[in-house]
C-alpha cells in the first residue's frame, strides 16, 4: 500500500505497479488532466508536479519534480501538489502574473510552468527577485510559442506577491503556515508493494533490510530518483519486475564532513549535495546548475549519477579527478576503490551482484590545488555533455607538481588522460606544456562521433578546455573567459 | 422562444476589448489553471479504444512479408489493419499523390507506418506495434539533397523564375562572389503532440475531434480513405497545444488511422503520438542546400544574381511544390536582384516526407541571399549592414524577381530606425574594440530585415467563411473556419466582432471550428487566420448590422445615417436605446440576427509558366538586432541583446503580436543555432526527443530583449482594420542571430573573411568557423 497527500486528501493505492509514473497514474487512473505529457522523458517540464517530503526534524522540503519520470511508489509519505489545486479564481499570484503578462499561448506547457513557479515561489528566501535563480526554476521547462520573455516577466512579478491561501486550500501547506497533519497519518518504515501478477516495489528504510532484500533478489533493479531508470519504461516501453528503492535510506542520504573527506551518501540529491559540495570545490556550482534541470536536480541522486556508468554521467569525471573513494556495499559488508577503477567499461561496473553504491568520500582542497570544470552541450540549460573536463592541478612555483585530467564524452567511460597528464607533469604551467598535453590527448583518447558531437570536435574542444584552465589559473588576467560568465 | 430572457440593460459605456486593445487570450485563465482542454484530456467515450502502428525499419525496401500474429495475440488488442482493410482511398496526399495511410508493398522512409493497432490501452497497443515480424527487400536508398540533386531525383518537376539577362549582368559585374550553404531543418516540437479522438456516428459516419490546423482537409480525408460521402464526417478542433506548420497535413494521417480503426470496431478510438513516434512519424522543415552566384558594383550594389534552392521533400510531395515555391519567392528577402535567375528544386529522397513549418520555405530561401550580403561587406571591406541597406526595395528599384511591385515601403524607415534606437553604429565600434583586445571571446553584432509576402500561393485557399448569432439576451457567438493553436485568432477575431458592435468583448464568445458549422475552409496557415477570419467575420456582422439599421430606421421613423452603434447601445437619433433592449426589440420584429460571412482575397494571381505575377496581397516586413559573444575555444555562444522592430500594420491586438513575435524570433533563433536534425547514413533520424533535440530553453531568451511595433503604418490594403498578418515573418527574424555569429567569428580574421557557417549553428559549426578563419590568417602570412 503506498499512501500519501494529493492536493490536500489522502490517498491510498494498493497493489502498485512499480513501472507507473505518477504521470500515468494522475491522467489515467485519477483522470486529473492539467498536468500534460509533452515527452514522457523528463525534459521538457510539462509534467511538472510539487512533492512535499518530510525531513526527519518534520520540516516539509517542497520540490517541482518530473512527474513523467517519478514512480507512484516514490510518493509514500509524501504530499503531491498539481495545477487541480489552483483552480478557484483568481488563484495564485503566478497564474494571475502569467495572465497578465501574457505568458500562455498555446497553453499546453502552462501548468508545468506555472507549478515550477510556484515551487520557486514557496522556496522564496526573500522578497528580492532573483533572475539568476528565476532562470534556473525555469530551466527544465521547455515552451514552443512564448520565446519565456513574458514567462520570466512573470516569475518575476509573482515573487514580489504574497499568497495567503485560506487554510482549507489544497496547497495551503506550501505556505508553512498550515502543515499537513495528513501526512503524520501515513506508517513511516518501509514499504513494499506489488501487482497480482507479480510485479514487485520495495523501498526499504534501513541499510540492513536493503542489504538483505539485494541478497534475497538479486536480480531485482535498484531506483532512487528513477531520473534514468525511468527511461527504460517510458522510452523503451520495458516492464521492470522488481524494484528496490533506496529513497527512504537515511543511511544513503547524509552530506557530512568526516577529518578531510566529505562523505556523500548515495541517495542524496544533486540539490542536496550541491551545497556542501561546492563549498569546499566552488568549480562544482556552475556544473551542477547546468547539469538536467531543477526537476532533474531534485530527483536525481549521486549514486545513481555513478552506478549507471554512463559515458557522458557529469560527476564522475571531476570525482576522478578529485581522487574520490567510492563506497559499496551489499550483502557481503562494504568495500572501497578509487572511483576510477569503478567503471570497466561501456555501462560496466565493478558493482557485484547484490552490491549497490553506498557513498562517495571526496578529499578536501590541499595547499595549491586548483579545480576547473568546463562543461561543453549544444545548449545550456538541460542538456548532456558533448564533453566534460575536469582538472585537478597542484601548481608549486609555476611547476605542475601533480596533475589530474579526468573527461566525460571522450571514451565509453568517465575517464583519465594520462599520457597528458604525463605532458604536464613536472612541466612549466605554461603555454607549451599545454600544447604539448593537448598533442597527448589525442593519444589518450579516439572518442566517437554521435548526435551530440563529431570525434573531432570532441579532441579539438578536450584540448581547448585545457587551454581555458591556463588562462583561467592567471591570477592577473581580468579576461572574460567563458559565455556564461558574460555580463 | 416563448418568453425573452429578463434583461437588465446595461448603462452606456465605452465597448471594453475593441480591436486595437491588448486582451487577454481567450483560454488565459484555462491556461494557467489547467482546465484548457486538448485532445488527450477530453473526457474518454465509452468502450475507448487506443491506436498505434508499426513502423518500416527501412528506408526504401519492398515488402516481402508481414507476419503480424504476435500483435493480434497481445493482451488488449481488439484490431490490427493493413492497407488492404481499407475500404476507400489508400492515398491521402494533400494535393499530390503519394502519401498512403499504410504501406502497401513499398516502404519510402524509416518510420512509415505499415500496420495499425487499436487496443484497450496506449501502452498495449503500443507494445503489441512492436511485434510484427517483417521481411523486407531493400532497395537503393537516397537519403541527402546531394544525392538527390546527383540523381535527379524530384518529386514534383524544378522551376525557374527569371528576370532579364543575369548571366550577361554577372559576366559584366565589376565584382562577383559565389557561394554555397546548408541550411537544416527543424521539427516542429509542438509541446502538445499529435492526437485526434474519432467517435463512429449512428449513421456509419465519423466524428473527428483533432489536434489539426485543416479540419476541412481532415474531414475529406476521413471520408475518402473510409469511401464515405464528406458529410458523414465531421471535425472539431478546440485548440491545439502548438502547430507551427507541423498539423497541417500531417494531423490527417493519424485522424484517417483511427477513423479506420473506428471503423472497423464499431468503438471510438484515439490515437496520440509519442514523442519519438511523433518525431520520426511527422514531417518536418526542409533542409536546403542553396548556392548563389552574384554580381555587385564597387558600393555592393547588386547587379546580378544566379540563386539555386534546393530542400530535401523526403518521400513524397505533401505540400513541397508550393514550399520550394516560396523559397523562390523570398530569395530576394527585401533586396533588389536587379538582372535574376532563381531556380527551385524538390528533391525527392528516402526520408519522412518534410512538411509545412513556419514561414513554408521562405526562410530557407532568404538564408542564401543574407549569406550574400555578409559576403559582399566582407569583400568589400564594409559593415554589412550598409551593404543590406544599399540593396533594399525602394521607388524605381521595387519589382522583385517574380514581377510583384513592392507597393508600401517601410524597410528602408524599419532599417534606419532599428539601426538608431539599437544603438547600432556605437556598438559596432565597441565591439570591434573588445574583439582586438580579447583573444577568447568575440563579440558580434548583425542588423537583418525581414519581407514576407503575405497569401497562400495556392490561389483558391485564399477564402474563410464565418458565423455570427446575437442571441436574445444580447451575448453573441461566433465561429469561422480558422484554428486555435495558441497565436491568439479566437480572441482577435472576437475583438473583430466587438469591435463591428461597439459592444464589449465579453459579450463575443468564440467557439470550437468545426466542420459543420463553416464549411470548406483553409488551413490555419500562412499566417492568413486573423486576415482571411477576420474579414469573414466583419463581412457576417455587417450582414446582420443592414438588417438592424433597417429595422431601425423603420421602427423608430429615423433615417438610416442618423442610426449609429456605439458605447454598448444603438444610437437612433437622438434616442440612445441599449444594446440588449435593441436585439430583443429587432427579434420581436422578426429580424435576423445571425448571418454567415465570406471573404476572398482580391488582387492576387501568378503563372506558374512564366514565373510572374503579384502572389501576395502584401508583404509584412520587421528587422532585428542581435549581438551575440562566442566561445573561439569551444564554440559556445550566447545572444546577448537582440532588438526588433515589426510592421504589423495597425495591430489588432499588440501584446498578442508581440507575443508572436518574440515567440518567432526565438524559434527562428532555435533553427538556425542549437535545433540539429541527425540522420544516420541510412536515413535513420538520430534525433528523436528533446533529450538529443534541442530547442531553445529560458536561459537561450536574449536577456536584453526589446521588442516594438512600427508606429502608425497602416497596411494599406484593405485587410481587417488595416492590420497585417504576424503569424510567419517573425521567424525570419532569427537571422540576425545567425550572421552575429558570423561576424563575431569574422573579427578573428579582422573582418576580411567571411566564414562558412551551414546551419544549425552548433558550438561545433561556430568552432569549425572559427578554425577556418584562423587557417585563413595562417594563408594569408604564409603568402605573405
Amino acid at each position: 500500500m503506498i499512501e500519501f497527500v494529493l492536493n490536500g486528501r489522502t490517498e491510498k493505492v494498493d497493489q502498485v505497479d512499480p513501472n507507473l509514473s505518477i504521470l500515468e497514474w494522475l491522467r489515467t487512473k485519477m483522470r486529473l488532466t492539467g498536468t500534460k505529457e509533452g515527452c514522457a522523458s523528463g525534459d521538457c517540464g510539462a509534467c511538472t508536479v510539487i512533492t512535499g517530503t518530510p525531513d526527519p526534524q518534520g520540516n516539509i522540503r517542497y520540490e517541482a519534480i518530473n512527474s513523467c519520470i517519478s514512480l507512484v511508489g516514490g510518493l509514500h509519505g509524501k504530499e503531491l501538489i498539481t495545477v487541480e489545486a489552483f483552480q478557484q479564481e483568481p488563484g495564485h499570484p503566478v497564474q494571475r502574473s502569467m495572465m497578465e503578462k501574457h505568458g500562455a499561448q498555446c497553453g499546453f506547457c502552462t501548468p508545468g510552468i506555472v507549478m515550477s513557479l510556484v515551487a520557486f515561489h514557496a522556496n522564496k528566501e526573500g522578497p528580492t527577485p532573483d533572475d539568476h535563480r528565476l532562470l534556473e526554476a525555469l530551466s527544465g521547462n521547455l515552451c514552443r510559442c512564448t520565446g519565456y520573455r513574458p514567462i520570466i516577466e512573470a516569475g518575476r512579478q509573482a515573487l514580489v506577491q504574497e499568497w495567503t491561501p485560506e487554510p482549507s486550500h489544497p496547497a495551503a501547506s506550501l505556505c508553512g503556515t498550515s502543515a499537513r497533519p495528513e501526512l503524520s497519518g501515513i506508517p513511516g518504515g518501509s514499504v513494499s508493494s506489488g501487482t497480482t501478477d507479480g510485479l514487485r516495489y520495495d523501498a526499504p528504510a534501513t541499510l540492513a533490510e536493503l542489504r538483505e532484500l539485494r541478497r534475497n533478489f538479486p536480480d531485482s533493479r535498484l531506483v532512487a530518483g528513477s531520473t534514468d531508470l525511468a527511461l527504460e519504461i517510458t522510452q523503451q516501453l520495458k516492464a521492470l519486475p522488481h524494484l528496490i528503492s533506496v529513497e527512504r535510506v537515511d543511511e544513503l542520504k547524509g552530506c557530512t564532513q568526516e577529518g578531510d573527506e566529505l562523505v556523500i551518501g548515495a541517495a542524496a540529491t544533486y540539490q542536496q549535495f550541491r551545497g556542501p559540495l561546492s563549498a569546499l570545490w566552488p568549480a562544482f556550482d556552475p556544473m551542477v546548475e547546468r547539469l538536467g534541470s531543477l526537476q532533474i536536480r531534485n530527483r536525481g541522486t549521486l549514486g545513481g549519477n555513478i552506478a549507471n556508468a554512463s559515458p557522458i554521467g557529469d560527476m564522475p569525471p571531476p570525482l576522478i579527478a578529485l581522487d574520490a573513494t567510492l563506497v559499496l556495499d551489499g550483502p557481503d559488508g562494504d568495500r572501497r576503490l578509487p572511483l576510477e577503477d569503478f567503471f570497466h567499461g561501456y555501462k560496466q561496473t565493478d558493482l557485484k551482484p547484490g552490491e549497490f553504491v553506498h557513498s562517495v568520500r571526496v578529499p578536501v582542497p590541499r595547499a595549491n590545488e586548483q579545480l576547473y570544470i568546463y562543461k561543453v552541450s549544444k545548449r545550456l540549460d538541460d542538456d548532456i555533455s558533448a564533453v566534460l573536463g575536469a582538472f585537478r592541478l597542484t601548481v608549486e612555483d609555476g611547476v605542475v607538481a601533480d596533475c589530474r585530467l579526468a573527461f566525460g564524452g571522450m571514451a565509453a567511460t568517465p575517464a583519465r588522460a594520462p599520457k597528458a597528464e604525463a605532458a604536464l607533469k613536472g612541466r612549466p604551467w605554461n603555454e607549451d606544456s599545454v600544447a604539448a598535453a593537448i598533442i597527448a590527448l589525442a593519444d589518450d583518447f579516439t572518442p566517437m562521433t554521435d548526435v551530440r558531437a563529431s570525434a573531432a570536435y570532441r579532441l579539438q574542444v578536450a584540448g581547448n578546455l585545457l587551454r581555458r584552465a591556463l588562462l583561467a589559473s592567471d591570477a592577473n588576467t581580468s579576461e572574460t573567459l567563458m559565455v556564461t560568465d558574460y555580463a | 422562444m416563448r418568453k425573452l430572457p429578463l434583461n437588465t440593460p446595461t448603462p452606456a459605456h465605452s465597448a471594453r476589448g475593441l480591436a486595437g486593445h491588448s486582451a487577454k487570450h481567450d483560454s488565459a485563465w484555462k491556461h494557467v489553471s489547467g482546465q484548457a482542454r486538448y485532445i488527450d484530456d477530453l473526457p474518454m467515450p465509452e468502450a475507448l479504444l487506443h491506436a498505434a502502428v508499426g513502423h518500416s525499419e527501412q528506408a526504401h525496401a519492398r515488402i516481402l512479408s508481414m507476419d503480424l500474429e504476435a500483435v493480434r495475440a497481445y493482451p488488449g488488442v481488439v484490431a490490427v489493419i493493413t492497407a488492404k482493410d481499407v475500404p476507400g482511398h489508400l492515398d491521402i496526399g494533400p494535393v499530390f499523390p503519394g502519401d498512403l495511410v499504410l504501406a502497401d508493398d513499398i516502404v519510402e522512409h524509416i518510420g512509415q507506418p505499415l500496420f495499425a493497432v487499436a487496443a484497450t490501452s496506449h501502452e498495449a497497443a503500443r507494445k503489441a506495434a512492436q511485434l510484427a515480424k517483417v521481411e523486407y527487400q531493400p532497395l537503393h536508398a537516397v537519403v541527402t539533397v546531394e544525392q538527390a540533386l546527383e540523381q535527379q531525383l524530384f518529386v514534383r518537376p524544378s522551376h525557374t523564375q527569371q528576370r532579364g539577362e543575369p548571366d550577361q549582368a554577372l559576366a559584366e559585374a565589376p565584382n562577383r562572389l559565389k557561394g554555397e550553404q546548408h541550411v537544416g531543418g527543424q521539427e516542429h516540437f509542438y509541446l502538445e503532440g499529435q492526437a485526434c479522438l474519432v467517435e463512429p456516428t449512428e449513421d456509419g459516419g465519423m466524428f473527428v475531434h483533432t489536434s489539426s490546423q485543416h479540419p476541412s482537409e481532415v474531414q475529406k480525408l476521413v471520408a475518402e480513405v473510409l469511401g464515405l460521402p464528406i458529410h458523414e464526417v465531421q471535425a472539431e478542433v478546440r485548440r491545439m497545444g502548438g502547430g507551427f506548420g507541423g498539423k497541417e497535413t500531417q494531423a490527417a494521417a493519424l485522424a484517417c488511422t483511427a477513423a479506420l480503426l473506428a471503423n472497423v470496431t464499431g468503438r471510438p478510438v484515439k490515437y496520440r503520438l509519442s514523442r519519438p513516434d511523433d518525431i520520426v512519424q511527422t514531417g518536418k522543415r526542409h533542409d536546403f542546400y542553396n548556392t548563389y552566384d552574384i554580381g555587385f558594383d564597387d558600393d555592393g550594389l547588386i547587379q546580378g544574381a544566379d540563386i539555386m534552392v534546393a530542400g530535401r521533400c523526403g518521400y513524397s510531395p505533401d505540400l513541397s511544390d508550393a514550399i520550394v515555391d516560396r523559397a523562390m519567392f523570398h530569395a530576394d528577402n527585401a533586396y533588389y536582384l536587379d538582372q535574376a535567375r532563381v531556380v527551385g528544386h524538390r528533391c525527392k529522397t528516402h526520408t519522412v516526407s518534410n512538411t509545412a513549418f513556419r514561414g513554408f520555405g521562405g526562410p530557407q530561401g532568404m538564408m542564401i541571399i543574407e549569406q550574400a550580403m555578409d559576403d559582399i561587406a566582407r569583400h568589400l571591406g564594409r559593415d554589412p549592414l550598409d551593404i543590406r541597406k544599399l540593396n533594399l526595395y525602394r521607388p524605381g528599384r521595387d519589382t522583385t524577381h517574380y514581377g510583384q511591385t513592392v507597393e508600401q515601403h517601410v524597410l528602408t524607415q524599419l532599417m534606419d530606425t532599428l539601426e538608431t534606437t539599437s544603438d547600432y553604429r556605437q556598438r559596432r565600434a565597441e565591439i570591434t574594440a573588445y574583439n582586438r583586445s580579447s583573444p577568447v571571446l568575440k563579440r558580434g553584432l548583425a542588423l537583418t530585415p525581414v519581407k514576407f509576402g503575405i497569401s497562400f500561393t495556392a490561389k483558391h485557399l485564399n477564402q474563410a467563411g464565418a458565423l455570427v448569432h446575437i442571441y436574445t439576451d444580447g451575448s453573441i457567438v461566433v465561429n469561422h473556419g480558422g484554428t486555435e493553436m495558441g497565436q491568439g485568432l479566437y480572441i482577435k477575431i472576437a475583438q473583430v466582432v466587438a469591435s463591428a458592435f461597439q459592444v464589449d468583448l465579453e459579450r463575443v464568445k468564440v467557439t470550437a471550428t468545426r466542420t459543420d458549422k463553416v464549411a470548406n475552409t483553409s488551413p490555419t496557415a500562412a499566417s492568413s487566420g486573423s486576415d482571411l477570419n477576420g474579414m469573414a467575420a466583419l463581412d457576417a456582422c455587417e450582414k446582420i448590422l443592414e438588417g438592424l439599421v433597417a429595422f431601425a430606421a423603420q421602427h423608430w421613423s429615423t433615417p438610416a445615417e442618423q442610426i449609429s452603434f456605439s458605447d454598448n447601445q444603438v444610437m437612433i437619433g437622438g434616442l440612445a436605446v441599449p444594446w440588449e433592449t435593441f436585439i430583443q426589440a429587432a427579434y420581436m420584429s422578426r429580424i435576423p440576427l445571425w448571418s454567415s460571412g465570406f471573404y476572398a482575397t482580391p488582387k492576387i494571381h501568378y503563372d506558374p509558366e512564366t514565373g510572374t505575377g503579384r502572389p501576395f496581397l502584401y508583404y509584412a516586413n520587421g528587422a532585428a538586432c542581435s549581438e551575440v559573444v562566442v566561445d573561439t575555444l569551444t564554440g559556445e555562444y550566447r545572444v546577448v541583446r537582440t532588438d526588433i522592430l515589426h510592421d504589423v500594420g495597425r495591430s489588432l491586438n499588440p501584446e498578442i503580436d508581440i507575443g508572436q513575435i518574440e515567440g518567432g524570433f526565438v524559434q527562428g533563433m532555435g533553427w538556425l543555432t542549437t535545433e540539429e536534425l541527425v540522420y544516420s547514413d541510412e536515413g535513420r533520424l538520430l534525433t528523436t526527443g528533446p533529450a538529443t533535440y534541442k530547442i531553445p530553453a529560458v536561459s537561450d531568451c536574449p536577456p536584453d530583449l526589446r521588442v516594438a511595433l512600427l508606429p502608425e503604418s497602416p497596411n494599406r490594403e484593405a485587410t481587417v482594420f488595416h492590420s497585417k498578418a504576424v503569424g510567419e515573418p517573425p521567424l525570419m527574424l532569427g537571422i540576425a542571430v545567425w550572421s552575429a555569429l558570423r561576424d563575431a567569428v569574422a573579427s578573428v580574421t579582422d573582418y576580411r573573411y567571411s566564414p562558412p557557417l551551414d546551419t544549425p549553428a552548433t558550438p561545433e559549426r561556430v568552432l569549425g568557423a572559427v578554425t577556418a578563419s584562423q587557417q585563413w590568417l595562417n594563408q594569408q602570412k604564409e603568402t605573405a
